[in-house]
Formats: structure tokens, sequence, C-alpha cells
């Protein structure tokens, strides 16, 4: 099993929805977050473009925060998901600093947080709440070693790109462009 | 001028005392998170709801913690507003329940030691106080001189009280500072409004195209969720904006167009429909009256008299409207949500109306469905009390076509300079933050010093509650039952909100207190239902439900009484208009004195140094209502202004530098707002997001924040045909220094 998500670029507007739907979900703490949206604007007056981008840990499967935990309290569960063991958690930082993508904070309450896909709600069968939440519908998530899966099957059909393919660390996080 | 009532700021006096169970700050807390609790949607306790954070209403569930602790808000699968999803604003809803700056208790404005302040009170108290109020102002100028202010969903409460008391003047800001031209221009050319959620059937649509109108920052959920349907198969978005729209990134054609020059555009492309022969003839000659005189009305309005004008060229005009035939009758031309604009703005509207005619769109599959809405039994009570004088009868003659009432013909009513045909003397202001939501706030300000009696109920201290004399804590809607939801839509449906929590402080339900204060007004007959879930329950059983049933499905979706939800191939369509037809040349207009067909008339244009203001909505608020919402204002907690890099180059700015905003009049921003340069803008005009810069105090987290546009609109271009206030007339500039900022105050 592989988990992942690929998220429409050309559908998003950018709403912040996934944001608030993933803190109040998770009790993310007023003034932190587990995801998070970009918008890129690109060109000049009249001829542009803009790229929207809901991000968030991209559960890499060549972890540099996993690999860089000195208690083990960051580890791969199930399907590839990047997670932390809070109790582990000594709230070192050394995984926040590791992270190419800035997507770990450090949780008021002395440990490291971030992005679980939502891996209590998979297991009860249902979406992470971003996608489930999303009102363009823009994100998919699923197993990519099922063919069948939306991720797999929207990830066939259109072309996309990971953000900083260059660090190596095989995002799990794809953007339909 | 010496002001007879002070604005009090409600944190300074009492605010210790004000916090009647410190509930608020420690229910946000105590929470640990769901891996560790095993919160797992199924297992929870989960209550029915309708959201209020706007005026969509989605229907969805709202979950509490295995402590009982309201958790999160999820849309409910059943919904055709909001399919399951609700938007960031409906999501962050409850941070409107844990807003610790809320109303709490009920407050009286006291006169103290030559001091004007509110002093806490019991409900029984205040209300005891307004109505001996009303009844003197009644006694003394007649019940038409009190004026009721209302938004959402409790405002047929306020409604009904108003019509036993025996006044009409019933306003709600979302007609004449918002839809209104558009609800009559459709009315005048189809004899129908385009309701809320509008009947636009884009979910099927292959092409839309938006003027003006920002879906995706506005957060019509229903909309952006069939938007993004829309794309998925491929439709082709058309977006007229001066500004560089999220719409318009998704948009095939972006034509940023100059400013109030809208009216051109639509010509030219009317012209191109009919002297192309693009329009659908068949549709044209079954359902329309009009066509030749629009046709010899259009004859000279050609895309090259059009670039002139709006600085589209062309052949992006032509290509277009090609775009839109080729997609007819599955298009769209967005009649818009907030279009009081430049004055025009039913003529405007009425011209993208005429359009959609041309294009066959109305009542067609990918145009405009036709909607349903289920007809809830309502309960016997009296005859209202008929209101001697009306809202014309302050201004006689003016706004003929108005068919609701306008904010501003109340508030113009309420000074008496105006020699209004009768003053009105006491408003009662619900859920509606007037100085914010009517443009000319020194105007609103005038009035309020010639009132009798301010009421304002509300759940936050929005600063039109410092103005009051009495101060009413609403419950929000997560503590509340109300009325059932019945709009219109696909499919005739109902939705039930209950209270998901007990009222938090000294606060009560709007039903509550409008039954309360009809006691002691001797109207309580007009309420015959001591509870409202009694009611509730006695409409739903009168619909084959009951309460009991509507609480464990929250929605109940009836089917259509016949499968018309387009019009059929050869359907006869009777049309509510005068001549029962789509009125392309409008009669009806023309009887009361206004052009029968639309015509472009230039506006004003900004002067050296100066800029026009354009001003929308972010999809993480609801005009100024959210603005204080912990959820949200972690989204977004400060507007920006939108800048041209070439403008920025000019006057030396930069990202983030903040300045102050100074209109044509001198009104002068009251705190700085920082700067976006972006190319997202003309040079010709800046951008700011609605419902910044508050004022109030009490308003922890937005106090201060940013700009309020509301504050630059110091004139208004309003529309002679219904009233609405056009706002995008005024023009700014910029200060950089505070000494700046000091010396032109």
């Amino acid at each position: 099993m592989r988990y992942a998500m690929a998220i429409d670029t050309k559908k998003c507007v950018g709403c912040s929805d996934c944001v608030v739907a993933c803190q109040t979900e998770n009790y993310v703490p007023h003034g932190f977050c587990r995801d998070w949206v970009v918008e890129v604007t690109n060109g000049t007056y009249p001829q542009l473009e803009i790229e929207i981008r809901s991000e968030r840990c991209n559960h890499c499967a060549n972890s540099p925060c996993v690999r860089c935990c000195p208690t083990g309290a960051s580890h791969f569960a199930e399907g590839g998901i990047v997670l932390v063991t809070k109790t582990e958690c000594i709230g070192c930082g050394a995984c926040i600093s590791s992270c190419p993508y800035d997507a770990r904070y450090p949780h008021p309450d002395g440990y490291v947080d971030k992005c679980t896909f939502c891996i209590h709600r998979i297991k009860n069968g249902m979406k992470p709440a971003c996608v489930a939440v999303c009102p363009t519908k823009c994100m998919y998530f699923g197993d990519l070693n099922d063919v069948n899966s939306d991720v797999s099957v929207v990830l066939k059909k259109r072309k996309y790109k990971t953000l900083i393919p260059e660090a190596g660390t095989d995002p799990q996080l794809y953007f339909l462009i | 001028m010496t002001n007879r009532r002070e604005f009090i700021r409600i944190s300074l006096y009492g605010a210790g005392a004000l916090a009647i169970g410190a509930g608020g700050l420690k229910a946000c807390k105590a929470f640990s998170p769901p891996e560790e609790a095993g919160n797992f949607d199924g297992d929870l306790k989960r209550t029915p709801t309708y959201c209020e954070v706007c005026f969509w209403k989605c229907a969805g569930w709202v979950y509490k913690t295995p402590d009982g602790k309201i958790w999160k808000i999820i849309g409910n699968d059943e919904d055709q507003h909001c399919n399951g999803r609700f938007c960031p604003r409906g999501t962050g809803g409850v941070g409107m329940y844990y807003d610790e700056a809320r109303l709490r208790t009920p407050l009286i404005r006291v006169e103290d030691r030559g001091r004007q302040i509110f002093r806490e009170a019991t409900w029984d108290e205040a209300l005891d106080n307004i109505a001996a109020k009303m009844n003197e102002v009644s006694a003394r100028y007649g019940p038409e001189s009190m004026a009721l202010f209302t938004h959402g969903s409790g405002s047929s409460y306020y409604t009904n009280l108003f019509r036993a008391f025996g006044s009409s003047n019933i306003a709600e800001p979302s007609y004449a500072q918002c839809r209104g031209p558009r609800d009559e221009a459709f009315f005048a050319t189809f004899g129908e409004e385009v309701y809320s959620p509008e009947i636009t059937d884009i979910r099927d649509t292959r092409c839309m195209v938006l003027i003006g109108s920002h879906i995706g920052e506005n957060m019509h959920n229903g909309q952006i969720q069939e938007m993004s349907d829309a794309i998925d198969k491929g439709a082709t978005i058309i977006t007229v904006d001066p500004r560089f729209s999220t719409a318009a990134g998704k948009s095939k054609y972006w034509l940023p167009i100059k400013p109030s020059t809208d009216i051109a555009l639509l010509l030219a492309w009317i012209n191109e429909m009919i002297y192309n022969d693009y329009y659908d003839k068949k549709y044209v000659e079954k359902y329309c009256s009009g066509f030749d005189q629009l046709k010899v009305h259009v004859k000279d309005f050609t895309p090259e008299w059009a670039y002139g004008i709006t600085t589209i060229k062309p052949d992006l005009i032509r290509k277009t409207a090609k775009e839109m035939a080729d997609a007819s009758p599955a298009v769209i031309v967005h009649p818009g949500r907030h279009v009081t604009w430049y004055g025009d703005d039913t003529q405007r509207i009425r011209a993208i109306a005429i359009l959609n005619a041309l294009l066959g769109s109305w009542g067609r599959r990918g145009g405009f469905y036709r909607p349903a809405k289920y007809e809830l039994a309502q309960p016997q009570i009296p005859a209202f009390k008929e209101s001697s004088k009306s809202w014309q009868d302050l201004f006689p003659g003016k706004y003929p076509v108005a068919s609701s009432v306008p904010t501003n013909a109340l508030i113009d009513g309420s000074i008496p300079e105006n020699n209004p045909g009768y003053p009105i003397k006491a408003w009662v202001v619900n859920a509606t933050n007037l100085l914010s939501t009517v443009p000319d706030m020194n105007n609103t300000l005038k009035a309020i010093q010639n009132l009798d009696l301010v009421v304002a109920i509300d759940t936050m201290p929005m600063e039109i509650t410092g103005w009051a004399d009495v101060v009413l804590p609403e419950c929000t809607y997560l503590e509340r039952f109300d009325v059932l939801r019945t709009t219109p839509h696909r499919k005739p449906a109902l939705a039930l909100r209950i209270p998901a929590s007990e009222p938090m402080y000294n606060t009560k339900p709007g039903y509550w207190i409008v039954r309360e204060l009809s006691k002691k007004l001797g109207l309580e007959s007009y309420f015959p239902f001591e509870n409202q879930e009694d009611m509730l329950d006695w409409q739903l059983k009168k619909a084959g439900s009951s309460l009991e049933e509507m609480k464990s499905v929250g929605i109940k979706t009836f089917q259509r009484e016949a499968d018309d939800l387009y019009f059929a191939e050869d359907e006869q369509v009777e049309f509510s208009t005068d001549s029962g037809k789509i009125e392309l040349y409008s009669s009806y207009f023309e009887q009361n004195g206004f052009d029968p067909l639309p015509k472009y008339v230039p506006h004003e244009e900004p002067a050296e140094g100066f800029y026009r203001l354009i001003y929308g909505r972010a999809p993480m608020h609801t005009f100024g209502r959210t603005s204080n919402n912990p959820n949200l204002t972690d989204l977004m907690d400060e507007n920006k202004v939108w800048i041209n890099p070439k403008v920025a180059k000019e006057w030396g700015l930069q990202n983030d530098q903040e300045i102050w905003l100074k209109n044509q009049d001198g009104a002068i921003t009251d705190f700085p707002v920082k700067v976006r340069i972006t190319e997202r803008i003309r040079w010709d005009s800046v951008y700011i997001v609605h419902g910044f810069g508050h004022t109030q105090k009490q308003m922890t987290r937005c106090y201060g924040k940013g700009a309020s546009d509301t504050r630059m609109v110091t004139k208004v271009l309003v529309d002679p045909i219904m009233g609405g206030t056009g706002m995008r007339g005024n023009f700014v500039t910029f200060l950089t220094e505070k000494t700046e900022r000091e010396v032109a105050l």
C-alpha cells in the first residue's frame, strides 16, 4: 500500500477550506496549521496565470524527517504515512529543520505536529478531512498500488508535478497542472 | 453638531462584569486529539443545522466530542446547496460560537456623570425599555415611524412583529446594497427573479460569462462546486473584470475591462448576436417581444465602438460572442449578486438579461433552470395592522420600480433636513452592521442622532451596537432553533436547524426575543407557539414529517410536482411580465420613465494620482461579520490594497508597506493598510476585500486591522430605478506618512 494525494491546481480556488477543516478535525491550535494554500502569479498584465496549491506534508518515501529523528518518534505508518508519536517526541525540532517543505510545526504542548493524512479517518473508510470538505473536489486521495483508486485514476489521466523533486525525498503529493 | 448619542465602546465599561460564565475561552482548549480520543464520526452525537455564516444556508451536521463540546460542522450529503461539503466559513462556523468577544448580556445606554455608558440589564428590563419606547414613538409619530433593518434567518420574526405593530418599513441591505438591481432587471425582462441560491444551471453549462462576479472569492458554495464540475467537463469560462480574479485564472478568456464600462461591452455582444445571426431565432420568436426595437437600438454598438470605451479589443469581443453562441442554449451570462456599482446597475443587468434571452438560456439546460420550493403550512394569526404610510410616502415618486424597501430611503427619512413625508424615529437593527453595510457612514450617523430609539440585535459587538440604546445579544445559530429552510432549488426541500448546545452566557434565540417583546406589546397572538420547536413540529407534521424525523435526517428533499426543470421542446410559456413574453424592450421601465433599452452612459473617471476603488470578497470571510472569528482570522486577519506594479513604482511603494487611503472627498481610512503589489489589477484601479478596518475595540482580533472600503465610499451613485446604492464611483490616493495623514485630517 502506498497512500498519496493529488491536487488539481486548475480547480483549486484557494479558499482554504482544507486548512480550517483540518484545524477543526485535528484540534490544531489557532495560529498553526497542518496544511496551507500557496498562490503563485506568473506573467505580466494582461497575460497572467495563477497556480493555486493546497500544500501539506508530502509523506515522502525517502523522508529526511524520519531519518533525522533522534528518538524514533517520526516514523512510517501503514501506506507510507509519516507520523509523529507525540509521547516519544522531545520537541528538538530536527525534523522541522530537515523538511524541505516546511510541513511541521512545534505544537504548544511540546511536541512536533504535522499532517497525518487523517489516518484516524482513513482507517475507518473515510477520506482525509481536507479531501472530504473541498468544495471544488480538487483533491484526490488513495492507494497508488491500487490502479482503481481515485488518485491512481487521476494521475493516469493528467499531467502532474511534485514539489522540490531535486531534494530527492520522493514526495507523495502530486499537483495536477 | 453635538451628539445626542455617543458611540460607546462596549469593552471600556464593565467588560469584566460582562463575563457571565466564562465558558468561551476554556471550551476552546480542553479537547484531546482524535487519534487518542478515538473520536470517529460514526460514534458521535450529531445534530442538524443549516449554516448562518452567509446567505447560502448550507445544511450540515454539528458534531460534538464525547464530553459534549461542539467540535466540527460537516455538510449534509443530501443537501443541494452544499452536497456534503461546507465552505471555509461554514466549516469555521464553530469559531462564531467560541468567539470570546461575543455579546453576553443585554445592555442599556444610560447617562453616568455626563458620560454615556452601557449598563448590564436583564432581558425583562431591556425588553420593557424597548416596548415602552416603541409605544411612545408610535403614539407620537405613528407606528410607521419605526424602521426595521434586518438580515438572515431571524428576519421573519422581526418582520411579523413590525407588521403586527403597524409598520411596513422593513428593509434588508441585501436589496439596495446588493442584489436589488439584478432582481428588478430580471423581473422586468423575464417576470421572475434569479433567486438565492441563483437558478444558474452551472453544472451543465458549456459556457459561463462572469461580469465582475468573482466566484471562488465569493464563496457561494453550490456555484463553486458546479463551476468546478463544469471546468472538469471542459466548459469555457469568460471573465470580465478589471482584476485578474481567481475565476479569471480559471478562464479561457479574461477581459480586463476598464471599470464602469460594462454596459458598452454588453451592448457590443448583443450587437454581435443579432447582426451575425448568432441568436436563438426560434426561442426569440416564440418567447420574446421587442426584438425589432432592440435590433435598431444596438445597430451602432459594434465591437469597434466598444473598444474605444472598454479597452477590450474588437477581436476578443467577437471571439467571446462566438463562444457564447456556440454553447447556446447551455450558456450563462451570470447575473452576479452584489451588483450595486455605478448607479445604472439595473440597466446593466437588463443588458445581461437581454443577452441571456437572445442566447435562449432562460429555462434551458446549462442556462437557467426553473426552481421549485416547498410551501410550508403557516399557523393562523390575526390580520396584520394595515400601515397607513409606507416607505414610498417618505419621498413620493422616488425609486418607482423598487419592490423591496431600500435601506437608504429609511435612513434618509430619519434625517429631518431631507423633509421626508413623515419622520422615521426609531430603528431596530437585526444582524446587520449598518455602518459597514450601507455606504456614506456619516449620513447613517447623522440619521442615528435624530432617532428616539436604536435597538441592535447581534451576536458580536459590531460598530452599530455602540450606537444603540439597547443591545440584545442573540445566541449563535449553533445554539438555537430557527425557521425551516425552504429556499427554492432544483428540487423542493426542507432543512432543519436545532441547537447543538444551550445558549452560552445570557444570550437568547431570535424567536424567543421577539415573542417576549410581542407579549410586552400585546401582540403575542401573532406568535401562537410559545416554543419554536412546537411550531416546527406542527409545520413538519403538516408536511408529512415530524421534528423527530427531521432531527435524524436534517434535510428532506421532495420530488418536483412535474418534470419541468427546463422548458419542454414545444412548451407555451406564460411569463409574468405585462406582455406575457420575455421583454427585450421593457414597457414597464418606459411607463416608469426609464430607458426601455439599456444605454451606455460614461461615468466619472479618476483624477490624476487617484485610482478607482474596487472591493470584493475573500473566500474565508462573509463581509465584516466573520472578521473576528478565531478560525477565520487564522486564515486571513487583514485586507491589503492591491496595486499595479507600475503604480507602485511611481509612488515608490513596497510590498507590505503600510499606507492610508484618502478618497476624493478627503475621507481617510481609520487605520493603515498594507500594500500588495500585483499584476492582477489594472493601473487605473485599486482593490481591497470588504469587511475589514473595524473600529470597535471589543472585536479583539480584527480591531484596527486593514482598511474599511465603506469608509472610502462617501460618494454614492444611487440607482434612480430602484434605489440601489452604487459604491464604485469613489477614487482613492495614497498617504504614505503618518504626519501626512494627520495634516490631511
